[in-house]
């Protein structure tokens, strides 16, 4: 992308804009109003089922019945957006269930972490590349949005396709030494995905008449089972001996060798994140998943051999990677109307409902919407970085109290997340029995990552393979016909191959192989 | 203290206790869509027009297409005076296809509609197309070297629309028109302005703004006449072929409320399309008027239903 002509100019005008936006998002009213939504956000991501998508959707209704102005309600919802994007780390870290679908990677090393009585650490880190990731996104969505809106118009069937093999490919390596269980989950995880409505034919797969099943498994449905019912599971079968549950917190203090230490980790997963989340077919999870592995695949020696068991650069990258994708999943969603996730898809439902229609003209159109936003984004993000590196403990203590008490409460708000997500029992039988399915898979030491992967992109994999057939007549040579779709599968071979060979070389007395390691 | 209070009042009304005597209404779908403004925009006008004593409480009941909500109200609230339900021709449509696990379109009764969105082809700024009569030739020509892209699955109202459309220009080979479906209007545009589809179907409202930055050119509007702040769009009648869609916005209501209940609902609705706010919704969203009533709308959606049958049929979609 060349700059343009009149890039010193451009300085001023963005400046300009931004201080525009200040005067209008900076009152105490909305900086109250910020605050409010920084502290529910985080407690709505930091709870397992409810996510950022149902926290926004739960909060629309009320932002109307307030009778808050444009402006008001944008704040409000954009801090509980964002703050729902800190928050879900938190449960990773300290309860091995992740708040929200993208805080999934940070389980991996965030939970180990905590194990080692390192949660503090882990928060802190966590926290840090949250902010650092979301910060140097919203400046991206700043300086760069009506540019990179036509990174979208690169995108098409086969850049796409090529694009989910590449997370598929370098799924290997993730959470169990064991290659072939990933495999094995990832195609549990696509056989889900293939339920529902098939969209190029219009024709009901596998949904035995069921009216429920009609558009899929919802992966929200899968993830609260598979993570937060099976460890309720687990918990009771182990009467709290070896479960997550009740992981003890010591003094925050600030590590700040630790993160100096994952700072390189940080600013590579903004980066991958932030591209992740421009691109309307990735979003935050892909996100996350894409800075994990790419973090994990540059490290070398011991350090690579530290990732899944605690390493902070795991819980770095895909922090700051999920982060920076919910600042760039505002790109697409504002300048196309094209929502990147579940959660800008509600954003998009509030803008249109405020009159305010997202498209390529909303820049030029309702700049006062657009930079206050902006401005808000900006407010809400130094908020969430003072609640949630100081002040964690506040909701720490929230997850900290006895087992008698959480465990009900997260079989409850597991329960009525889901509910108040579809409205329907079905899915809660359907939670209960992917529960079931997660307590199996972690007594054979087969990871649940892979599985909710397979859900959470199998179907836009599936339907992009085809239309990239319709669009072809049926040539696979079209999978190939541009250099961005090459350059994409050429990087999901690499991903794919490289570990055989690394880990040849990396099969020394240094990294001993320790089978116990596939247990978790 | 007063925003206090009122939000106090908000979160108890959603939490507690949701009084029985509200209207209510139900979109199909997620928040974002057509159905979903269609609630909220009705809901909106009927409190400030004082139609309804309180806030017209909207229900997002999302899942198979509008057919969860629709099973729902057939099944557990056939007789539920105050609970409407956002309807669009997608509704008809997937009644029509029986895509709703054997529900049919006598199980509710068909309040009205009262605006209309309609249906527009589009092609990128630097297409070769020039006209429609352009586009249908290179179909006519050879089908697989053009490729649409709409917002619906195939099978839904944005594939019906070009089916419709090249089936009245005397093109019979359904089955031969290439089509991909995507998650949306916005998704189809960007889709086709990358040059991967050479034209995209869809309604005019999703597409006003691509419209006017100049990323795509629409090539027909497929309504009675021209839109108005679009008159430089020839529709395709203008162009010599007959084909009109129009995506209706419109609400249905369960089957078993007593006739009188059936009769408010009917003038509730009129009033609505008559305000001075709808007027202006519509024109702030790219919507024509589009005012169906009681019977007379009962009657079109019969109608409809027996059209989308008949070109399902041809292209596979229903025995």
């Amino acid at each position: 992308m060349a700059f343009p002509p009149e890039w010193g100019s451009k300085i001023m005008e963005t400046l300009a804009n931004l201080a525009m936006g200040f005067s209008i998002a900076l009152t105490p009213y909305t900086l109250m109003l910020a605050i409010i939504g920084c502290f529910v956000g985080t407690i709505i991501g930091a709870l397992p089922g409810l996510g950022p998508s149902n926290g926004v959707a739960l909060l629309i209704p009320i932002s109307f019945s307030m009778g808050l102005d444009a402006i008001s309600a944008l704040v409000l919802l954009t801090s509980v957006y964002y703050g729902a994007m800190y928050g879900g780390r938190i449960s990773s870290i300290l309860l091995n269930i992740p708040g929200d679908e993208p805080a999934m990677m940070t389980t991996l090393d965030g939970y180990p972490m905590a194990k080692q009585g390192k949660a503090s650490e882990a928060l802190v880190v966590s926290g840090v590349a949250s902010f650092v990731g979301a910060m140097l996104a919203t400046i991206g969505l700043m300086i760069f949005a009506p540019y990179l809106a036509r990174v979208a118009y690169q995108f098409g069937p086969a850049e796409y396709f090529a694009l989910y093999m590449l997370a598929f490919c370098t799924l290997g390596g993730i959470g169990s030494s064991n290659q072939a269980k990933a495999a094995m989950a990832a195609a549990i995880g696509l056989g889900i995905a293939m339920i529902g409505l098939d969209k190029t034919t219009g024709m009901p797969r596998f949904t035995f008449g069921e009216l429920h099943l009609m558009d899929g498994v919802d992966f929200l449905v899968a993830i609260v089972g598979l993570f937060a019912v099976a460890e309720v599971f687990h918990f009771i079968e182990s009467h709290g001996k070896d479960s997550a549950i009740g992981v003890k917190l010591g003094k925050i203090l600030v590590p700040w060798r630790m993160l100096k230490q994952t700072s390189g980790a940080m600013l590579r997963g903004t980066g991958i994140g932030f591209v992740a989340g421009v691109l309307p077919g990735a979003g935050a999870s892909l996100g996350s998943f894409l800075a994990y592995m790419a973090e994990k695949s540059v490290a070398k020696g011991a350090d690579k051999a530290s990732f899944g068991k605690g390493n902070p650069k795991g819980v770095a990258a895909p922090e700051a990677g999920n982060n920076a994708a919910a600042g760039g999943a505002l790109v697409p969603m504002l300048t196309l109307g094209v929502p990147g996730s579940g959660t800008t898809a509600v954003l998009l439902a509030l803008l249109l409902t405020l009159n305010i229609t997202p498209g390529p003209l909303l820049f030029a159109e309702r700049p006062e919407v657009v930079w206050s936003l902006i401005a808000s984004l900006l407010i809400a993000n130094v908020v969430l970085l003072l609640m949630n590196v100081p002040m964690v403990k506040v909701f720490v203590k929230i997850l900290s109290v006895p087992a008698w008490v959480l465990l009900p409460g997260v079989t409850m708000i597991a329960f009525v997340g889901i509910y108040s997500l579809t409205g329907s029992s079905f899915d809660m039988l359907l939670m209960v029995a992917f529960g079931v399915l997660g307590y199996v898979m972690r007594k054979l030491g087969i990871p649940t990552v892979p599985v909710i992967l397979g859900i959470l992109l199998g179907n836009a994999m599936e339907d992009n393979l085809r239309r990239a057939m319709v669009l072809s007549n049926g040539d696979w040579w079209y999978l190939l016909s541009s250099p961005i779709a090459i350059g994409l599968w050429i990087a999901a071979i690499v991903g794919f191959v490289a570990p055989i060979f690394l880990r040849r070389i990396l099969k020394k007395p240094a990294v001993p192989h320790d089978p116990t390691l596939n247990e978790d | 203290m007063k925003i206090w209070t009122r939000a106090a009042a908000a979160a108890l009304l959603m939490t507690v206790a949701i009084p029985a005597s509200a209207a209510e209404c139900i979109a199909p779908a997620n928040p974002g869509g057509g159905w979903d403004f269609t609630c909220r925009q009705i809901g909106r006008i009927m409190t400030e027009l004082g139609l309804v004593p309180n806030m017209v409480q909207v229900t997002n009941l999302a899942g198979a297409g509008g057919g969860v909500a629709y099973t729902q109200v057939v099944s557990k609230r056939s007789s539920d005076p105050e609970v409407f339900v956002a309807a669009s021709s997608s509704t008809t449509t997937r009644l029509a296809q029986n895509a709703f696990a054997g529900a049919t379109a006598d199980q509710v009764r068909w309040v009205g509609s009262i605006g209309g969105d309609p249906g527009v082809i589009v092609v990128a700024q630097d297409s070769p197309f020039q006209t429609l009569n352009d586009l249908v030739e290179a179909v006519k020509a050879d089908p697989a070297s053009v490729a649409f892209a709409g917002g619906s699955a195939v099978g839904g109202y944005d594939h019906l629309k070009v089916l419709m459309l090249l089936n009245e220009a005397g093109f019979d080979d359904m089955r031969a028109i290439k089509y991909i479906g995507l998650d949306g209007g916005a998704d189809a545009i960007t889709q086709t302005v990358g040059g991967f589809a050479q034209a995209m179907t869809g309604d005019l409202s999703e597409i006003t703004g691509f419209i006017r930055s100049g990323d795509v050119r629409p090539i027909a509007v497929l309504s009675e006449e021209r839109v108005a702040g679009f008159d430089n769009v020839p529709t395709a009648k203008e162009q010599g072929i007959d084909s009109v869609s129009m995506n209706w916005r419109g609400v249905y209501v369960p089957k078993d409320i007593s006739d009188e209940d059936y009769d408010k609902w009917v003038d509730m609705l009129r009033q609505v399309g008559e305000s001075e706010q709808w007027q202006a919704v519509m024109a702030e969203n790219g919507l024509e008027s589009y005012a169906l009533f009681g019977d007379e709308f009962e009657a079109f959606v019969n109608q409809s239903i027996a059209d989308v049958q008949d070109i399902s049929r041809e292209i596979g979609l229903v025995q």
